[in-house]
């Protein structure tokens, strides 16, 4: 079975490591496991991660994409590091509030704001 | 095997009944999305029965059918200009709604399971289990009551 395309774009400015998805919906299973497998492989590769996962092309995304958010956040904060989120859409950031998943991802309006806030 | 689907100026009916592999569920989320559209549901509307089915079909196979693929997973749907009602069913015992921990609480948060029904519950008008509790239903209308 071939490896399939990665569904992240991922950068480097300085230290801070930007996440971006490719596709507009975080959906499929296997999918939302292989974007949090490689998530977890950027952080593993950092000392104390600081990390900003954009959030700019989602329009639509399930439970299972949160948990895999949390998964990859208990691994950044295992190493002392920071996750945050940046560019969510307004029905997007009301699934965080319901979930309270506000209280553990500090989420900024701009990618800008976001990194400023590791300084 | 799909078994009925029309669709016509009143409605949107589909009624089907197959093993979870062989469900897609993004056309399924699409023919639902384009039902809600052309009866001008808002945007809110189409976005939270969306995620409600997503997390309704991948229950069904996850805590229901136990991720066993090949079990079957029944889904009902009808959409009017008032209201979108789902039934969706698994092959499971069914379970107890009440033993379901809050995800929303301070010791849960960072759990990575556990919100399906949470969002199912805050984005539907209406949410219920039919004993056993392996058969949900659930209504979004237009105007939340």
């Amino acid at each position: 079975m071939s490896a399939k395309a990665s569904q992240l774009r991922i950068s480097r400015v300085g230290e801070i490591t930007q996440i971006e998805f490719i596709e507009s919906k975080i959906l499929d299973e296997s999918n939302i496991e292989q974007i949090s497998g490689e998530m977890c492989s950027v952080v593993d590769e950092e000392a104390t991660p600081k990390v900003i996962i954009k959030f700019g092309n989602v329009e639509h995304l399930s439970s299972a994409a949160l948990g895999a958010l949390i998964t990859v956040n208990n691994r950044v904060k295992g190493k002392d590091g920071t996750l945050c989120l940046s560019e969510i859409d307004t029905q997007i950031r009301e699934v965080f509030t319901i979930t309270k998943l506000d209280k553990i991802f500090p989420i900024f309006e701009t990618t800008d704001e976001a990194i400023n806030s590791f300084s | 095997m799909t078994l009925t689907q029309s669709d016509q100026q009143d409605s949107f009916e589909k009624n089907t009944s197959l093993p979870f592999h062989d469900l897609d569920i993004e056309r399924l989320q699409l023919e639902i999305a384009d039902a809600l559209h052309r009866r001008a549901y808002p945007r809110e509307g189409v976005f939270a029965v969306r995620l409600a089915v997503e997390e309704a079909l991948v229950n069904a196979y996850r805590h229901g059918n136990k991720r066993d693929a090949s079990k079957i997973v029944t889904f009902i749907c009808r959409i009017d200009s008032e209201s979108a009602s789902f039934e969706v069913g698994d092959e499971g015992p069914g379970f107890d709604i009440a033993s379901v921990p809050d995800p929303t609480d301070e010791a849960n948060l960072e759990i990575p399971s556990g919100r399906g029904l949470l969002l199912m519950r805050e984005y539907m008008s209406l949410l219920e289990f039919i004993e056993p509790g392996n058969r949900l239903r659930m209504i979004y209308r237009r105007v939340k009551s």
